[in-house]
């Protein structure tokens, strides 16, 4: 295990150390809620951030595992290729923002527009998120074991929404789904990926796009 | 963009720091305001007693308003010069002459703040400097509440900066920008309130003063703004016993508060509250759009 502290070292030096590297366990002390923390890693490194982290935390994540000891900022591995980030604590707004592959997991809540245009990464939240949730969602899972806020999968596509609790409103051309085996195995095998073992599949709806919007209409393809 | 900062003290053994940990947390926000900054702080006056903060201090009108004071007041006034602010000490009885006489001043000279407990300044330049003219470090308080201004429509001026005080021991600080503010001012103009700026966020400062004039509590009458304030909003605002936050529907402007039994603090990001004492056991979360905050020293 390498230590880099941000009371030592700036951090875009920390950034380009884990950046350059091809493997190991790495941990970063004295976050204090510093921006923009293990961005853009490429090599499956092990990163633990031992504290509350800023706004783009573990950004552009590819193969590396991030783990944040604390809470994180605004759009948390907002456009992750693969690999994982698990934040201990709750994640603000934007939390996977356009997210295209691997894994995050937020152990709190989530604030408003969690996985907004999210292009097939899996998210799993234990706690609630908030409004505008998966947003013109592309593809993907979201998984949310408590609430969801209002306008919840507004514009969706084809994004599966999995909600354990209350849904105070759905978004256009977002609806309810009947929950196939397929979807319940889905679900069953991104909780068991989050490490949730004490929350059932059973007791989840399913949500999807109704299809209703411009591009779902064969009548509006003769516009191009 | 801009950066928020509140403090409001629960212990009073920290009242000697409130100065240097709002300054603190005023610095960390510089990136997000670094034009202009300002700040509210209240410490309570003497009973019977009012405070008023005035700006646009220079030497050459600090004699003459000066002067004036003492005489209204029988010299039986405190003047405190920090920088180009005065803050006068003075028995209650002699509010309403003083208020005419600086009003009617000229000069560069307005009232900053007026209350029992209430002192405001605010200026031009990096948040450290600001903070560095007024030495903020030293202040002692029960809360405080600040504000670092990156203009982007309207000019960077003292008058245009933060915090905004339209009623007694009152103040706002706002990140975000208001879309209805002219015609909600035309509304409190016929009301009776009076505007020093165009500035959108004095508007919401001026609503809520209407609000609490009219017999509200803090928590009614920004309960009462989510459905009258039209535009974007992360308010912070103080009374001279009560702190409270209040974010848009949307939520599209940031905001963090952590709690521990010695405080409640405020920032735009978690960065500006990484200094303070304890706050690795502070309750952290992020303010809920539409969901008013408040908390309330008791009187």
């Amino acid at each position: 295990m390498k230590t880099l502290d941000l009371r030592t070292a700036p951090l875009r030096e920390i950034n380009r150390i884990l950046q350059n590297e091809h493997e190991g366990f790495y941990e970063i002390r004295n976050s204090s809620g510093q921006h923009a923390l293990a961005v853009g890693l490429t090599a499956p490194l092990s990163v633990t951030i031992d504290g509350h982290a800023g706004y783009y935390a573990a950004g552009m994540n590819q193969n590396a595992r991030i783990i944040i000891n604390g809470n994180v900022g605004q759009g948390v591995a907002e456009n992750m290729m693969s690999g994982s980030v698990h934040v201990k604590g709750c994640a603000s707004s934007s939390a996977g923002a356009t997210a295209q592959g691997g894994l995050l997991v937020i152990d709190g809540d989530a604030g408003a527009r969690c996985g907004i245009s999210l292009k097939g990464a899996n998210i799993v939240v234990r706690g609630s998120v908030g409004h505008m949730s998966a947003f013109m969602a592309q593809s993907g899972n979201l998984v949310i074991c408590g609430d969801a806020g209002d306008a919840l999968g507004d514009s969706l596509y084809e994004t599966r929404i999995f909600v354990k609790g209350k849904v105070r409103s759905l978004g256009a051309d977002c609806e309810e789904k009947e929950m196939t085996p397929q979807d319940l195995e889905i679900l069953s095998s991104l909780l068991n990926d989050a490490g949730i073992h004490d929350i059932s599949a059973s007791g989840f709806h399913v949500y999807g796009s109704a299809r209703t919007l411009y591009h779902f209409h064969v009548d509006n393809a003769s516009a191009y | 963009m801009c950066g928020i900062v509140g403090l409001f003290l629960k212990n009073r053994a920290l009242q000697p720091e409130l100065g240097r940990l709002t300054s603190l947390m005023l610095e960390t926000m510089t990136e997000r305001g670094p034009d202009s900054a300002g700040f509210a702080v209240y410490d309570g006056a003497a009973a019977g007693h009012r405070k008023m903060t005035v700006r646009g201090i220079s030497s050459s009108n600090a004699g003459d308003l000066e002067s004036g004071f003492l005489q209204i007041t029988g010299n039986n006034g405190n003047v405190h010069q920090r920088c180009d602010h005065l803050v006068l000490t003075y028995a209650e009885e002699h509010e309403t002459p003083l208020r005419a006489y600086m009003n009617e001043f000229g000069r560069g000279v307005h009232i900053a703040s007026c209350g029992d407990s209430i002192e405001l300044y605010k200026g031009v330049g990096l948040p450290e400097h600001v903070a560095t003219r007024f030495e903020l470090k030293t202040m002692r308080g029960t809360h405080a509440i600040g504000h670092t201004r990156m203009a982007t429509e309207s000019a960077v001026t003292i008058a245009g900066a933060h915090p905004f005080s339209t009623g007694p021991d009152q103040c706002l600080v706002h990140n975000g920008s208001l879309s209805n503010h002219n015609s909600l001012r035309r509304m409190l103009v016929r009301e009776g309130l009076a505007f020093d700026t165009e500035n959108d966020s004095e508007v919401a400062a001026g609503y809520l003063s209407w609000r609490l004039s009219r017999g509200d509590k803090l928590d009614q009458a920004l309960e009462s703004s989510i459905d009258v304030l039209d535009g974007f909003y992360t308010f912070v605002v103080g009374t001279r016993d009560g702190f409270a936050v209040l974010r848009d529907p949307v939520a599209c402007k940031p905001a963090v508060i952590a709690e521990t039994d010695d405080y409640v603090a405020f920032a735009s990001e978690y960065r500006a509250l990484a200094e303070l004492p304890a706050i690795q056991n502070a309750k952290v979360l992020e303010p809920e759009p539409q969901k008013v905050y408040h908390w309330e020293h008791a009187a």
